[in-house]
């Protein structure tokens, strides 16, 4: 168990000029973990995730910054004296050797004396229902199995962290949310501070005490799962976290500094929103919307021109049983909404959609960070989903 | 060599200092021994031929050794058995291509269908290729082209027709057919396993989509063959180019200068004339033809490379 | 339906046609050198015979005598073939797993000394040899042979690692293992068929190289190249006797080569065939 610390670290593959690689690949990244928390990467293919990882694990140098591992700076440490294991997402076995032998491999090296070596696998073995597997070579289990003794492989070295890279991506779907609960679970258990990268959103909120969300080398926000779902401190995460994606609507700020304004829907800017348009200077704003806070509205003839609510016709509806999914265009955008499956829609309907005031989000139109954001109330840590 | 270090570019001091702590493995330590193996064995050599090459030396009169400039190039251009030496191993290795190649893919397609007594078969086929050189030669000068005794002037008599004496009247023709009778298996095994592949789901597209026998195999198999074919081709031109043990076992580079290719002359000039001067000049002859093939090599080697750092 | 049962026929006895045609010449050396040596030397060939052994005992007495032969052979063909590995194994490992843009090169360099002519190099490694008081001498041709062999071991044991995942490896360093017990305990196990495989082609290349043995030894360090070259001018009196020497040289290689024939391709195509 440790604290780990990433100070401005930035990761340079050292690519020629101009091409893509000379670009950072992980920019100024800093994180101060507590003790024993699990800590999740997320973001879009090829944002630094992985490189990040690595970094950790000394399989790849920092090109700047430093990371610490229990107040102790790492930079120049060799992987296997860093006291972290990892999982990867191929798993990486080694072909050749038993389960036992796999799980065994890290200890032998260290010259632990047999019977504790047998001791150690042995309950690993039992912690992740892996005992009758032991005698087996990785190519006779199933991927699931080969999962298991790739985190056995990692619990058996009791590190003061784990890595986990993408553990779960090669399993199938229903496989994966069985791992996922019994990684979580594993976790309270041993209470070791993790990493976990995912590029699966839901993955992150369920697993996640702390999210790091990145886009193209640079951490967007580091926050609860809680948090990045009601206060995304940019357009990028607004539409990252959540499925569907939340929708996002070009207004006019009104003269008044408070509605915003597009031909067939109107929103009111309430409370710390409200008070950040007072002195923003320009005069569109992008408003978002999760599809999930959208409301059918009985047409009761007056149209638009409401407090918070938008108009558009039906381009498609998706009956998913408990709800109903439909497409909305408004204006030029195309408007997801999520409603009860007992609100009867039909294609090409013209209906009005309704949202809470304190369910908005606003964005600035060039910067698309996100405006009068209310501080947190402060939430517990093991927040979920 | 000094171009095997393993640093790349690093921005500050410290990370430098980190980057040769942690990650560089002991990669010069590691390749040394084989390059300076290499090196000793194979570049040091090649200088001191480019050296003598610039010499007079003959080992006749070792006394007399004095710088010559390019006089040996000069002497070796005007020699026509030299020219006839540069064709010959052309000629050798470009008829040896085409029918190792030809026949090895027309075997290949024979031996890639489900028969009987496949393994057994292919065993036999592939069989010459582990024959040395030397008892090839020996095998086919005597009891195979012997103009008398030879199995195929017995053979030819048998069908009515006049026994050749093949070494004396087709030389090249037989050392063609004896580096092929040794190669062809070579190419018929490679060539076969790119066969085998070849996905299954590929050729039933194809089939499906309507194609007959030669569209399938003009269309799919060939294209797939085609990175099997460039080793098999760069592969034998290296042999093919040094090819020796087969013309020294039988024809001696006759009758005339006939069946002399380039490491054939070289070996003569220096063995029997004891010519060091001009036949080292006449060794770079033979290294410059060699690196024109190289070339190509080098090109399916580096292109390897970047396909495998893609993955 | 039945004529394209009759091609298929005619395609299969082809086959074997085939197959008979190229290891002809082959079954005629064994046949002739258990015969005598005037069944041998007929202008009828003979194809049924009481079968002898006396060629075996002549040949077995040419020259210094085949074992004399023989013992080099093996030794010069194994002994550059384990060095060929030595020297072969930590750089292809090195180029597999810590690759740069110089270890490309390298291995590039490496590759294309395979395209030096040993005629390129003959006449100094000649006269060095003669100055060392290396001709003539098994440990000189040994050299010789890993010379010519080693880009080729190179590259195909490079092939083999490179079909290593590289996560294996990392796994091994993160789980502790330093350079040396990361290739001895999961390296080297991964990819023993492929070295086995690269060591037989190597193996087979050497015991038939001729050239260097050809040029380089006579009497104390000549090989079965040179004890089969003493037979160039048997011109018909010998032929049971050249024979019988040709079987005794060409069998050990042979029956390697039918057991190695499948594992020798894979290396052998560069990995251009997966
Ligand atoms: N060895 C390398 N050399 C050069 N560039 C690299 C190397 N490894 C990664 N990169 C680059 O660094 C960037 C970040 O890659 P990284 O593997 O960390 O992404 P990721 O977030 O893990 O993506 P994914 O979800 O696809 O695994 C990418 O642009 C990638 O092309
Ligand atoms: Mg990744």
């Amino acid at each position: 168990m440790a604290i780990v610390e990433l100070k401005n670290v930035v990761k340079n593959y050292g690519g020629h000029k101009g091409s893509k690689d000379s670009a950072n690949a992980v920019e100024n990244f800093n994180l101060l973990t507590e003790d024993g928390e699990f800590v999740v990467l997320v973001g879009p293919s090829g944002c630094g995730k992985s490189t990040t990882m690595r970094m950790i694990a000394g399989l790849e140098n920092n090109t700047g910054g430093e990371i610490r591992i229990s107040g102790r700076d790492v930079s120049a440490v060799p992987p296997k004296d860093r006291d972290i294991a990892m999982v990867f997402q191929s798993y990486a076995l080694y072909p050749h050797m038993s389960v036992f032998e796999n799980m065994a491999f890290s200890l032998r090296l260290k010259k632990t004396p047999n019977d504790e070596v047998k001791r150690r696998v042995n309950e690993a073995a039992s912690i992740l229902n892996i005992e009758h597997l032991l005698e087996r070579k990785p190519r006779a289990l199933s991927g699931g199995q080969r999962q298991r003794v790739a985190l056995g492989r990692a619990i058996v070295r009791q590190p003061q962290v784990f890595l986990m890279d993408e553990p779960l991506s090669n399993l199938d779907a229903k496989l994966r949310v069985d791992m996922r609960a019994e990684i979580v679970k594993l976790h309270r258990k041993l209470g070791v501070t993790t990493f976990y990268v995912t590029h699966d959103q839901v993955e992150a909120m369920t697993m996640g005490q702390r999210i790091v969300v990145m886009l193209d080398g640079k951490i967007q926000q580091v926050d609860t799962p809680q948090n990045l779902y009601e206060r995304p401190n940019n357009m990028f995460v607004a539409g990252f976290i959540g499925t569907p994606s939340m929708n996002f609507l070009r207004a006019k700020i009104a003269s008044d500094r408070r509605a915003l304004e597009g031909e067939s829907f109107r929103f009111k800017a309430e409370g710390a929103r409200g008070t950040a348009l007072d002195t923003h200077t320009a005069n569109e704003v992008w408003v978002g919307v999760r599809p999930e806070h959208l409301r059918y509205v009985e047409d009761s003839g007056h149209g638009a021109g409401l407090e918070n609510m938008m108009r558009g016709t039906i381009e498609v509806v998706e009956p998913l049983g408990a709800v109903t999914m439909v497409q909305v265009q408004i204006d030029d955008a195309r408007v997801t909404a999520q409603l009860d499956s007992h609100v009867q829609v039909t294609l090409g309907e013209t209906i009005t959609l309704a949202c809470a005031g304190e369910k908005l989000h606003l964005f600035d139109a060039d910067s698309e960070q996100a405006l009068g954001l209310e501080q947190p109330v402060s939430e517990p840590l093991s927040a979920a989903v | 060599m000094d171009s095997i270090t393993t640093t790349q570019p690093v921005h500050s001091g410290k990370a430098a200092k980190a980057q040769r702590k942690v990650a560089s493995a002991p990669t010069r330590r590691l390749m040394a021994p084989a390059v300076i193996f290499l090196f000793v064995w194979m570049i040091v050599p090649l200088v001191m031929t480019l050296y003598y090459s610039l010499q007079n030396y003959n080992l006749m009169m070792p006394t007399m050794r004095s710088f010559a400039g390019i006089l040996n190039y000069d002497l070796l251009f005007s020699d026509p058995t030299f020219w006839a030496a540069l064709g010959n191993t052309l000629l050798l290795v470009a008829a040896c291509l085409i029918v190792t190649v030809g026949l090895g893919l027309a075997l290949a397609l024979l031996f890639n269908r489900t028969f009987i007594g496949r393994g057994a078969a292919r065993t036999l086929a592939i069989s010459p290729f582990f024959i040395m050189p030397v008892v090839t030669g020996l095998i086919w000068k005597n009891m195979m082209f012997h103009p008398v005794y030879g199995l195929i002037s017995w053979a030819l008599r048998a069908l009515g027709l006049e026994p050749v004496d093949w070494l004396a009247h087709h030389p090249m023709m037989s050392i063609v057919i004896m580096i092929s009778w040794e190669w062809t298996p070579f190419a018929l095994l490679i060539l076969l396993t790119g066969l085998q592949s070849l996905p299954e789901d590929q050729i039933e597209a194809v089939r499906l989509d309507g194609a007959n026998k030669w569209q399938e195999f003009r269309h799919i198999v060939l294209p797939h063959l085609g990175q099997v074919l460039y080793v098999v081709v760069m592969l034998e031109s290296i042999f093919f180019l040094t090819s020796f043990a087969e013309i020294y076992s039988t024809t001696g580079g006759g009758p005339g200068t006939a069946t002399t290719n380039l490491p054939y002359y070289i070996y003569l000039g220096a063995f029997f004339q004891y010519d060091i001067g001009s036949s080292s000049a006449a060794a770079i002859g033979a290294v410059i033809l060699a690196n024109i093939f190289a070339i190509f090599l080098i090109r399916f080697v580096a292109g390897n490379l970047n396909a495998g750092s893609q993955r | 339906m039945t004529e394209s049962r009759l091609t298929n026929t005619l395609l299969t006895l082809l086959t074997y046609a085939v197959a008979i045609v190229m290891f002809f010449p082959i079954l005629w050396m064994f046949l002739t050198a258990f015969k005598t040596e005037q069944t041998a030397f007929d202008i009828v060939p003979h194809f049924l015979f009481t079968p002898t052994l006396d060629s075996f005992k002549l040949a077995l007495a040419q020259g210094n005598g085949y074992w004399h032969y023989a013992f080099n052979s093996a030794l010069s063909a194994v002994a550059s073939t384990l060095i060929g590995l030595v020297l072969a194994v930590p750089a292809a490992y090195a180029m597999a797993f810590f690759p740069s843009k110089r270890t490309d090169f390298t291995l590039v360099w490496m590759v294309s000394t395979k395209f030096i002519p040993a005629v390129g190099v003959l006449i100094p490694v000649f006269m060095v040899y003669k100055s060392l008081g290396l001709l003539d001498n098994i440990w000189g041709l040994t050299m010789l042979f890993t010379a010519m062999n080693l880009p080729l071991i190179v590259w195909m044991v490079y092939s083999y690692f490179k079909d290593i995942p590289k996560d294996i490896i990392e796994a091994a360093d993160i789980d502790g293992a330093g350079t040396l017990q990361t290739m001895v305990k999961v390296v080297l196990p991964l990819a023993l068929p492929g070295l086995a495989s690269t060591g037989l082609l190597a193996l087979i290349l050497a015991w038939n190289e001729s050239f260097w043995s050809l040029t380089m030894t006579d009497h104390k360090a000549a090989t079965l190249a040179v004890f089969i070259a003493s037979f160039k001018s048997a011109e018909g009196l010998f032929w049971a006797k050249m024979s019988a020497a040709s079987v005794l040289t060409v069998t050990p290689i042979i029956i390697l080569g039918w057991f190695a024939q499948r594992q020798m391709v894979r290396g052998l195509t560069f990995g251009a065939v997966k």
